[in-house]
């Protein structure tokens, strides 16, 4: 069947079962707008700025594991996007972004609002593509959400001319894609299984290190009961977290800079140390010269680039996670065999000793709002079963450290990258996900500042989120770092002449409210979050000298935390 | 230590940018570079020089391996091969060193191309060693210009790169 690029666009969404798209309009892309208005299968979410379009999408994606979407205009759209491009990379998101262009006989003659978006955007994206002929445009679309959500996922993005978007052509789209270049591992060796399984069920002080993969990987059930199997103690990393309940006895908390005493205490003190889709990242491992030094290391991942990149690995295992988890399960199950149960013993002896340290203490007789109580509160009234999305600083780790995620692809962050700015954004496209879930954005009020103008979006779409401020006046990890490191010359961290954001909600026409004592924080939270119908905007004016513990200081080894 | 990749690539517009682009973005170090279509017009061969140590050199296989428009690739000193660069050298070759240059041309086995009554033209194949010995015989002093194609190699024997 003919149709134009445009109509052959909205079609290939349809066929890969996108409902919802986040985009902004601009003149490269009006076929494209003009194609959308005539249907009603893909619905369109009007952001305020590209950046919001990008991160609602991520957020979408992280909740479902479904490949987000976004569309922006050529130029000054496409590098508004960057930005969340560049989150979904280093994150590994599922996301194909379509950027429009300008038509291909104007291209790299500097025409209006031309840039060239592929060279932008290459080192930020899984792959690219530039369409140059509509006879090419299902094809290329059908590959770019293959790519996107298959192996280790990441952002596609897909540049289309306007001239490509107005012609004509068949419409058909292919049922499989196959790439003679890419073709991702499933299934882990089997010999390389059976030396891991050899080296975890002897092992006398293991450690499971799982991360992001297993979120991914849809593999937390596989995890848990591969842990629970064998009574191992886990640690996630921070884009593992709910990878593995975090209310269970045999989690030990988040592991690197500012992960729990015991996790990094047992990760330095293991000699087995089985690493799940994760990544070695560096703020994980510390020096790296002192990482796991009794510690052999087995490392299950799915791409190989991600396998002994920065820690020379003893056992690697390139594959879903999932499929050699399963795998492990199998044999563990047939050989009868089991952990060495007296070694067990001893290990979590020495584990609840580090444990008993209670590393996240605070001050709970404070006369100021502490955040770490906000958020412990938040866990309780929500049952610990809500989606939370945070922004990049102190908030973001002691979110991390107090809300005990017990289901995957519920906290939503960005790890990666670090991306300020982020937490709204992504609340907006978690909740469109699951429109009958709470869903709580955790920010600071420098972070808020960086994509405030999308609360407007929230009142279009009537999203009731849950913004939970923790308003300590400082670019608070900032002021952290300048108090520990740089003899306390907080250069540029105060947050000066800050927006009353109780009326700055109340203009965007949703909820404000001010908390200043720590005896009204249950109640403005409970208030919160019975209104399922309204956003609500809570404004926690919280210590400002708090600082996150514990700390691994740069440099340091695992085993060199600074306590509180 | 010095490696040379050979790498079979989809010949598309940007995919020699994506491996340019990666090099550049993760520090790794190109010597050489060397790339044109094969008989099979879909498919690109690059030959690639560069240094580093065994974990670098893991990590250059991998994250090529990654980009989606490169189809393989092999590492060619793994086994048994043949590296050959082209070298264009003009030379000035006047007075009595004319008799010289051509002596060592002739050693090298180059071929002269082009002569004037001041200039020699001379092409030289060889490992890129050997030319580097060409360029310090003949001295600074007589080149005026050098072209080189960068090396580039095939397997001996019945190891073959092919999609
Ligand atoms: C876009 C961006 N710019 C700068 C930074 C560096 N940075 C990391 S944390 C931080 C402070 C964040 O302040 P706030 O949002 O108020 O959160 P707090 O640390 O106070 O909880 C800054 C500036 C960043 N991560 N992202």
């Amino acid at each position: 069947m003919e149709m134009t690029g445009a109509e052959i666009f909205v079609r290939c969404l349809k066929e890969e079962g996108v409902d919802i798209l986040f985009g902004y309009p601009g003149g490269a892309v009006l076929h494209i707008y003009d194609a959308l208005y005539q249907q009603k299968d893909v619905s369109h979410v009007l952001v305020r700025h590209e950046q919001g379009a990008v991160h609602a999408a991520e957020g979408y994606a992280k909740s479902t594991g479904r490949v987000g979407v976004a569309l922006v205009t050529s130029g000054p759209g496409a590098t508004n996007a960057v930005t969340g491009i560049a989150d979904a990379y280093m994150d590994s998101v599922p996301m194909v972004v379509f950027t429009g262009q300008v038509p291909t006989s104007l291209i790299g003659n500097d025409a209006f609002q031309e840039t060239d978006s592929i060279g932008i955007t290459r080192p930020i994206v899984k792959h690219n593509f530039l369409v140059k002929d509509v006879a090419d445009l299902a094809a290329t679309i059908k590959k770019a959400f293959y790519i996107a959500s298959t192996g280790r996922p990441g952002p596609v993005v897909v540049d289309l001319p306007k001239d490509v978007t107005a012609a004509r052509g068949p419409f058909k789209y292919p049922k499989s894609v196959h790439l003679r270049s890419y073709k991702p591992t499933v299934k882990g060796h089997p010999g390389q299984i059976k030396r891991a399984f050899d080296l975890i069920i002897k092992a006398e002080r293991p450690i499971i290190y799982a991360g992001g993969g297993v979120i991914l990987g849809k593999a937390a059930d596989e995890l848990t009961r591969f842990a629970k199997t064998l009574g191992y103690p886990v640690t996630n990393t921070l884009m593992g977290l709910g990878g593995f309940p975090g209310s269970d006895s045999q989690f030990l908390g988040m592991l690197g800079m500012h992960g729990t005493y015991e996790a990094n205490m047992a990760m330095h003190h293991a000699d087995v140390v089985i690493a799940v889709g994760a990544r070695f990242d560096d703020r994980v491992t510390g020096n790296v010269e002192k990482f796991c030094p009794h510690a052999k290391i087995v490392h299950m991942d799915v791409d190989p680039a991600s396998i002994s990149k920065t820690v020379k690995v003893d056992v690697p295992i390139v594959g879903e996670v999932k499929e050699i988890l399963k795998d492990l399960l199998v044999l563990l199950h047939d050989s009868g065999k089991k952990p060495n149960a007296s070694a067990l013993q001893n290990w979590w002896k020495q584990i609840e000793e580090w444990r008993a340290l209670e590393c996240l203490k605070y001050d709970r007789d404070s006369e100021l709002i502490k955040p770490q109580f906000v958020i412990e509160r938040l866990h309780a009234l929500t049952g610990g079963d809500a989606y939370v999305t945070s922004d990049v600083g102190q908030h973001q780790m002691w979110t991390a450290q107090y809300y005990k995620f017990d289901k995957p692809n519920r906290w939503i962050n960005s790890g990666g990258l670090g991306t300020m700015g982020v937490g709204l954004p992504y609340a907006m496209g978690v909740q469109m996900a699951h429109p009958d879930e709470t869903v709580i954005c955790v920010t600071g009020e420098g972070s808020i500042q960086m994509c405030i103008q999308e609360l407007s979006t929230c009142l279009q779409y009537g999203l009731p989120l849950k913004v939970v401020l923790l308003n300590n006046r400082y670019l608070g990890m900032v002021r952290q770092w300048q108090e520990f490191f740089y003899q306390g010359r907080y250069a540029m961290s105060y947050m000066d002449a800050l927006p009353d954001f109780v009326k700055l909600a109340e203009a965007y026409g949703h909820i404000g409210m001010r908390i200043q004592h720590p005896q009204d924080v249950d109640g403005a939270l409970k208030e919160a979050l019975s209104m399922n119908d309204r956003l609500v905007f809570m404004d926690f004016i919280t210590d400002e000298r708090e600082n996150v513990y514990p700390m691994i200081p740069a440099g340091a080894g695992q085993n060199e935390m600074i306590l509180i | 230590m010095r490696h040379i990749i050979s790498i079979l690539m989809e010949n598309e517009s940007g995919a020699l940018s994506r491996v340019a682009g990666l090099f550049s973005a993760r520090g790794y170090n190109i010597e050489s570079l060397n790339v044109a279509p094969t008989h099979d017009p879909t498919l690109s061969r690059m030959t690639l020089v560069t240094h580093g140590n065994e974990a670098i050199m893991e990590q250059i296989v991998k994250q090529l391996n990654k980009l989606i428009d490169v189809v393989k690739l092999m590492e060619l000193e793994e086994a048994p091969a043949v590296e050959r660069e082209l070298m264009l050298i003009k030379l000035r070759a006047d007075g009595e060193a004319r008799e010289e240059v051509k002596r060592l041309s002739d050693i090298f086995r180059g071929r002269i191309l082009d002569v004037t009554n001041k200039i020699y033209t001379i092409e030289l194949t060889g490992t890129s060693d050997k030319l580097d010995a060409f360029v310090e015989a003949v001295g600074e002093s007589r080149i005026l210009e050098v072209v080189r194609s960068g090396a580039m190699g095939i397997a001996r024997g019945e190891r073959v790169l092919r999609a």
